[in-house]
């Protein structure tokens, strides 16, 4: 870990008045650990923890708007949000371990970088670390990294759970920087890699995620989180699927569905869900589904695997939430 | 020996661990002298080449940094490649940390930064910048096959392969057959604590060495070897290990730098690797093995031919026993084994639990899985059908193999009689349920060790002996030989561990610490005791009661009769009474003449069958292991808790093996990619299921002194292949490559 300074503002407009080579200090889970593999050497660590971002509210159109800072374990017990979203609870439960959720916050989940091994060892060239230095992890160890949305430059995941149910959610991200605040589609909040692979998303300098704005969820029993990893417990997605669908006597009015693991961003296809539109659930629909959701993916050494896999487990993920029966954090059965 | 069992066989709590739960036991990177300096060590991003220049004005510029040392500035070390051999003996010319400045392999130490914090340390260390000129490299294994070889000097533990009958032309004669390439990906030990070395100056200007080891002897020896000193100017100590699994068997490069940087600095130092640094030293070899197995159509294996790769680095010749145990254990008129090793660039590989036989046993088990299929036979029945009672390799009796009864009754708790044999036959819902099972054997080792027991005028018996605790259950287990060696109670008897200047222990590993410091323990109480009454027979205040035959010890103190009933004498009395403060004994417990002679006519082993249960979805490929039983025959338990820890944890490391755990090497530049523990993935509780562990009655007075065979790594040696054996009887797909991770080969 290099020498920083570190501030911890009481509101936000001095926090977003930030130099240069700055970082936010949120729970610390990802940025800490990053600082002491010498990968993230802010000179400026800015803690934000100070600011007013801490609660989760009800909205007036029956949503919600989650804080910034509101911890990943308290936002997934949070009574409101088992009620009306279990999907974003149960997509936060199967991340990561109880003492990191404690720690995490809603915000730094969103801003977490990726879990590629090259990223993280400053010792391999990586264009994500730093600009223009090649990518290692092509024709490397790349079993965990992703098939979909990848680019010359850069073919790492993003890693988070929680963002997939966002997506599947359609949440919107509060931001406020310098020039005042915005809101973006979480759906647009990550970028592809392209040239740029450096730019996880569209955070400008200065500007802050304050919070999670949640519209009202029409799916019922009818969602799922499930994952797939290398152990039942702490690790990250091989692949996983977040499902909401909204259903009409026995038909699929309209689905909302978010890829993890597998992609650069999550990973979202409107054209394929549109193929939900009006359909009762059958295998050859979701199989098609599937099909359009992989469309174009690209495996380079190690991860042609989750390829063949990823189908498999977005028609199990649509069948669980086509049947109301939601994949269990707890129990480790998948049915 | 005669042992009636009032402490020994009993399940014993720890005694260390109150000392563990409430933070008193230290561990090597806790002491913390005054003026202690940190060492943060800069590691070669490179396989191979020389290193041209090394920057170190950054990070001399920080504030706190009191050098770095390098290969320029070292002070002066041993000349000679010898003078750096450590215990273990693998042949070859041993890695000199800070040496020169050729580069053997990625991750290898080419500075030490040395400041007044950790913090400054650290980021100094980060500022380090070295040039180095690239040479070529190969790290790739499958590459590396292709140069295999047999070293001229072998390790000394090597066992080599003896074969018998004519294995080719039996293959080529048999009804059935096998044949196939099983692989297992390399890992790394992983222990919780880092390794890590405190090195303290003390006022004579002797140093006094802090080291995560499982020989502090050994790293005694070697410290003073390699770095020109005399071996009193040096002590180790380790009286807490935090695991090591091997990976503290050799010294670690980390205890030799920080003793040069001593040397060079003259102020106490400490050098604490992080967790990527421990993927940088050793790691259990990747393998495989050619396996092909005839037999006849009475289902009796005919042959037998086993050939087995592990890789090596290009200096050392680090060798394994994997394809001797199959020949061991199994009937079979026709066998041939063939193991060579495979160089690559790397760091040489190490033992790791159960060295050898957590790979071949486990390998080998599968294929026989596979062979009792092919013979369309229950594979515990196959493996009874083919049972062997004596060593079939050396044609030697064993002292003891109860290992039908290993198999009788772990089937039995386990339910195995209820098993269907085809293959996907059991499901529940979506889930395909399977049994499988495997035998696991290891070696019954005995090493010549000593010990001390010392009556205090306070009452304590106090036991000291060079051997390592590193998490098993040592303290506990010695604790309870020397309490029912001198008839003491537990409470009263302090052991010291963990410190070179200690009666000589070897190195802690190959499971043989309970039965040859036990033994030895055993040895020095009861000549203690005997030194005792001796004494207290020839004091003429003595009472006429207490002579050699005719008195007991028991509860802390001498007991014996008179006409007027029993009388007792306590044991700090009996001090007083002797004319002495203080009593000691010390012996060393080695095979003798009988034991030799024993050594050579039979072998000895430990032996295990385990059952398995997993529910594998095979859509999407996710495997859950839901039980697992192993029943274990390794001579007199000393302590049926601490022992079945040994064997629950070390099932846990081999369903990590079976499906999680693979160091990725990249070979384009000879580094394993995924080094911490969110990526290298080691099982967590949910991965882990109900493990039941039944201990089989075996009486053998024939393998050690105390009829002890030692339990740490036979847990390692089966529960791999019962899980990959499982996985087939649940979908009816044999891999052959570990670990079976979502996705992977078959
Ligand atoms: C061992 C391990 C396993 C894990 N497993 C999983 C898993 O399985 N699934 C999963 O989803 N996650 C997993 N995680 C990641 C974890 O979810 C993230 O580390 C966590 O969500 C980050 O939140 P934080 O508050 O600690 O962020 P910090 O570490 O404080 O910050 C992370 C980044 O976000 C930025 N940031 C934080 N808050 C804001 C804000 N309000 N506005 C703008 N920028 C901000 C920071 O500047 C920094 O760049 C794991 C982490 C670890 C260490
Ligand atoms: S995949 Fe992306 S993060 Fe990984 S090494 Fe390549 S550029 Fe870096």
């Amino acid at each position: 870990m290099r020498s920083f300074s570190y501030a911890r503002p009481a509101t936000l407009a001095e926090a977003c008045r930030s130099a240069e080579h700055t970082r936010f200090l949120a729970g610390g889970t990802n940025l800490i650990d990053l600082m002491k593999s010498d990968v993230e050497r802010p000179a400026h660590v800015v803690d934000i923890k100070s600011l007013p971002m801490h609660h989760i509210v009800d909205r007036p159109d029956g949503g919600l708007r989650l804080g910034a800072l509101v911890t990943n374990a308290d936002t997934a017990a949070h009574p409101l949000v088992t009620d009306r979203y279990p999907l974003l609870a149960s997509a936060i439960l199967a991340g990561a371990s109880p003492q990191i959720r404690n720690m995490a916050t809603n915000g730094g989940n969103l801003n977490q970088r990726t879990r590629c091994h090259y990223f993280y060892d400053p010792a391999m060239a990586c264009n994500k670390r730093s600009p223009d230095t090649g990518c290692a992890a092509r024709g490397g160890r790349n079993r965990i990294m992703a098939v979909l949305g990848t680019s010359d430059a850069c073919i790492a995941t993003f890693p988070s759970d929680m963002c997939m149910a966002l997506a599947a959610l359609n949440a919107t991200v509060n931001l406020h920087g310098p020039q005042g605040e915005r809101t973006v589609s979480l759906r647009d909040y990550h970028c592809l890699p392209g040239d740029t692979p450096w730019r996880d998303n569209i955070l400008q300098p200065g500007e802050i995620v304050t919070a999670i704005d949640l519209a009202p969820a029409p799916f019922g029993p009818h969602h799922t989180y499930l994952k797939i990893r290398d152990r039942l417990s702490f690790a990250f997605a091989i692949v996983s699927v977040a499902v909401g669908l909204q259903m009409k006597e026995g038909r699929i009015m309209r689905g909302s569905i978010a890829l993890g693991g597998v992609a650069t961003k999550p990973w979202c296809v409107p054209e394929a869900e549109a193929l939900l539109d009006g359909r009762a659930p059958s295998h050859s629909l979701f199989r098609d589904v599937a099909e359009r959701l992989l469309h174009g993916a690209v495996a380079d050494r190690d991860n042609a695997a989750k390829i063949r896999l990823t189908p498999r487990v977005i028609e199990r993920a649509l069948w669980q939430a086509a049947s109301g029966t939601p994949q269990s954090q707890m129990d480790k059965t998948i049915r | 020996m005669n042992v009636i069992s009032t402490h020994i066989g009993q399940p014993v709590s720890r005694i260390d661990g109150v000392a563990k739960v409430t933070g008193q036991a230290k561990y090597a990177a806790e002491p913390h002298p005054p003026g202690m300096l940190y060492g943060v060590i800069v590691n070669s991003p490179i396989a191979r080449g020389r290193i041209e220049t090394i920057h170190d004005t950054g990070a001399r510029e920080v504030p706190g940094v009191v050098e770095v040392m390098t290969h320029h500035n070292r002070p002066h070390t041993a000349l000679f490649e010898k003078s750096y051999m450590d215990g273990l003996g693998v042949p070859g010319a041993p890695y000199r940390p800070l040496h020169d400045g050729e580069i053997h392999f990625n991750g290898q130490p080419v500075a030490v930064v040395l400041a007044e914090t950790f913090e400054a340390a650290r980021e100094a260390a980060m500022l380090v910048r070295v040039d180095y000129e690239r040479w070529p490299h190969n790290a790739d294994f499958e590459a590396a096959l292709h140069q295999k070889y047999m070293p001229s000097k072998t390790r000394s533990n090597y066992v080599p392969p003896k074969p018998r009958g004519d294995a080719a032309a039996a293959y080529a004669l048999s009804a059935v057959k096998i044949e196939s390439r099983y692989h297992l990906a390399p890992e790394h030990h992983n222990p919780m604590e880092m390794h890590a070395t405190t090195v303290i100056v003390e006022d004579d200007g002797t140093f006094t060495v802090w080291d995560k080891t499982q020989g502090p002897q050994a790293v005694q020896a070697y410290l003073a070897s390699a770095l020109s000193l005399s071996k009193d100017q040096v002590r180790v100590r380790n009286p807490y290990v935090g695991g090591a699994f091997g990976s503290g068997l050799r010294t670690v490069y980390n205890v030799f730098i920080a003793t040069l940087a001593v040397k060079m600095l003259k102020r106490p130092v400490r050098v604490t690797l992080t967790r990527p640094q421990m993927f940088t030293h050793a790691f259990r070899p990747e393998a495989t093995m050619d396996i092909a197995l005839g037999a006849s159509r009475d289902r009796a294996l005919q042959s037998m031919i086993v050939e087995g790769v592990t890789d090596t680095s290009r200096f050392e010749h680090n060798m394994e026993n994997i394809v001797i145990w199959g020949l061991i254990n199994y009937k079979c008129p026709n066998a041939k084994a063939d193991y060579k090793i495979a160089p690559r660039d790397t760091y040489t590989s190490s033992d790791m639990r159960a060295p050898g036989a957590a790979t071949g046993v486990n390998l080998l088990e599968m294929a026989i899985d596979e062979m009792a299929y092919a013979c369309t036979m229950d594979p515990l029945a196959f493996r009874l059908h083919n049972y062997s009672d004596s060593d079939a390799m050396h044609d030697m009796p064993l002292t003891s193999k109860a290992l039908r009864d290993a198999m009788a009754q772990g089937a039995q708790h386990f339910g195995w009689h209820d098993r269907s044999m085809a293959p996907g036959s059991m499901r529940d819902g979506r889930e395909l349920i399977g049994w499988g099972m495997a035998t696991g054997i290891w070696d019954a080792m005995f090493s010549p060790t000593s010990a001390r027991a010392r009556l205090g005028q306070d009452g304590r018996l106090h036991i000291a002996t060079a051997a390592s605790d590193i998490g098993t259950g040592t303290y506990t287990i010695l604790a309870q030989t020397a309490a029912e060696a001198f008839g003491m109670p537990l409470e009263r008897i302090d052991i010291e561990l963990g410190d070179s200047t200690l009666p000589e222990c070897p190195t802690e590993g190959g499971s043989w610490t309970a039965a040859s410091a036990g033994a030895a323990v055993w040895l020095a109480c009861h000549s203690l005791r005997k030194k005792l009454i001796d004494m207290l027979v020839k004091s003429k205040n003595t009472p006429s009661w207490v002579k050699q035959d005719a008195v007991t010890l028991e509860g802390g103190a001498l007991h014996g009769m008179t006409e007027n009933g029993r009388v007792s004498l306590s044991l700090p009395d009996a001090l007083s009474l002797a004319g002495h403060d203080m009593l000691e004994a010390e012996e060393t417990a080695k095979p003798g003449l009988r034991g030799k002679i024993s050594q050579m006519r039979k072998a000895r082993f430990t032996h295990s069958a385990v059952f398995c249960e997993v529910r594998v979805d095979p859509e999407l490929d996710t495997v859950r292991v839901t039980r697992l039983v192993n029943a274990v025959a390794a001579g007199r338990i000393m302590n049926p808790k601490t022992a079945a820890s040994q064997i629950r944890g070390a099932m846990v490391m081999a369903t990590g093996m079976a499906l999680h755990e693979e160091s990725l090497m990249d070979e384009r530049v000879g580094r394993f990619m995924n080094h911490n523990f969110a990526e290298y993935h080691i099982p967590t509780h949910a991965d882990v299921p109900d493990m039941d562990v039944l201990f089989v009655n075996e009486h053998d007075d024939e393998v050690s002194p105390l009829g002890v065979k030692g339990v740490g790594e036979i847990g390692m040696c089966g529960t791999a292949a019962a899980i990959a054996n499982a996985i087939f009887h649940a979908t009816g797909r044999r891999y052959h490559n570990l670990p079976i991770t979502p996705g992977a080969r078959t």
